[in-house]
């Protein structure tokens, strides 16, 4: 198990937070909750090693979009990137309801 | 051929067993009365987990819910399938036992309350071993003291199915409710198949294993209450029959006189068919109980 974190700026608070997804094998849970200041700050945890690269460039490019104040946790079981950014849109989905 | 004649019900249909842990857990409750106890942003996790490089979830893969079902209180505890199989760790075990256990003090105090748990398991946590063996025990006598106050009701959807030390569980509940999706044994397929040889059971067999182990089965032979579909409506409907159906006279776990009565009439010299398995149960359960 590898954990990675990341922080990008952001500036909008958000008033709710938001739990989707499941720790089973080829996907993830992702905890959404709104944070202080301006950054938003993502902790993974993930069960496969090695492939922080991806992970940044799943995030990165989530990020282009999303400049929520959050704390993002995301627990990993082996999700592919395209599963990672379709939960976490699914987390700002439930969080802006 | 029009669509109507196809496929009838499965259509209008809301499965039951693609929903999570959570969603399984929401269904049952009177509108605007539930609310979940230990939820994911409590954190409440296994430690053990990561320190074998295993991701844990947030809440153990045990969601309990607190709530009026049909108009009365009751707890629900749902085990997550797809995170470890749906095992019981130090976590998820003292989570089910501390949800029965409240319910039973309430009970005590006068509070009539019930528990329905939510079974898609294969028993205890491997990685967390003694730990998750003693949850089990401790869970069980929970069940004991609980359910002489209010029905234990144990659902079983599927498709993990319940297995290991939760299928014992599962026989002390007041009352067992199975879609024919879903099993109910002490040892799975896999470990019989591993310990026994193919020849004493063929885990892919999945006719096989169905017929032994299925809802179907179960139900035939008096081990399971209820037989529902895969539908949502449908299974709520039948939980929340039962827990306004309170406790049964007599639990199928006290009838100890009758069981034996029924394994000791068994030749196990032979290799017996689930189907002729089967008739003997159904037909002793209608003379028994003519008696």
């Amino acid at each position: 198990m590898e954990q990675i974190e990341f922080n990008y700026p952001a500036k909008r608070k958000i008033a709710q937070r938001a739990h989707v997804g499941v720790v089973g094998s080829g996907d993830l849970e992702v905890l959404l909750e709104p944070a202080k200041g301006e950054v938003a700050h993502v902790f993974i945890r993930t069960s496969v090693d090695g492939f922080r690269d991806t992970w940044k460039a799943v995030l990165d490019r989530f990020f282009t979009k999303y400049d929520g104040v959050v704390r993002i946790q995301i627990n990993d079981a082996g999700a592919t990137p395209g599963s990672v950014h379709l939960r976490l849109e699914q987390a700002v989905e439930v969080s802006e309801r | 051929m029009s669509n109507q004649a196809y496929s009838p019900n499965l259509i209008k249909r809301r499965s039951f067993i693609e929903l999570n842990a959570r969603e399984r857990a929401s269904v049952f409750f009177d509108a605007g009365t539930s609310r979940e106890l230990l939820g994911p942003f409590d954190r409440v996790e296994s430690p053990w987990l990561p320190m074998q490089g295993v991701t844990p979830q947030e809440d153990d893969g045990c969601v309990v819910i607190k709530g009026k079902i049909a108009g009365q209180a009751a707890v629900v505890v749902a085990l997550e399938g797809a995170f470890q199989g749906g095992s019981i760790g130090e976590v998820s075990g003292q989570k089910m036992t501390a949800a029965l256990d409240l319910a039973c003090a309430d009970n005590e105090k006068g509070i009539l309350t019930s528990a329905v748990i939510l079974l898609e398991t294969g028993g205890v946590r491997l990685q967390e071993a003694n730990l998750g063996l003693a949850a089990i025990a401790e869970l069980m006598a929970s069940i004991l003291a609980l359910r002489k106050h209010a029905p234990v009701i144990c659902l079983t959807a599927g498709t993990v199915g319940c297995f290991g030390g939760m299928s014992l569980a599962a026989g002390l509940a007041s009352y067992v409710v199975m879609t024919r999706e879903a099993r109910l044994g002490m040892n799975g397929p896999e470990v019989i198949e591993q310990e026994n040889g193919v020849e004493e059971f063929d885990s892919s067999d999945r006719a096989l294993i169905w017929a032994i182990h299925g809802g179907e089965q179960r139900y035939a032979t008096g081990l399971a209450d209820a037989l529902v579909d895969d539908d949502t409506p449908q299974v709520a409907e039948v939980i929340r029959r039962f827990v306004s159906k309170g406790v049964p006279p007599e639990h199928r776990s006290s009838q100890v006189a009758l069981y034996r009565n029924r394994i000791a009439k068994l030749d196990t010299s032979r290799q017996w068919d689930p189907k002729e398995f089967r008739a003997l149960w159904t037909t002793n359960a209608s003379n028994e109980e003519n008696r």
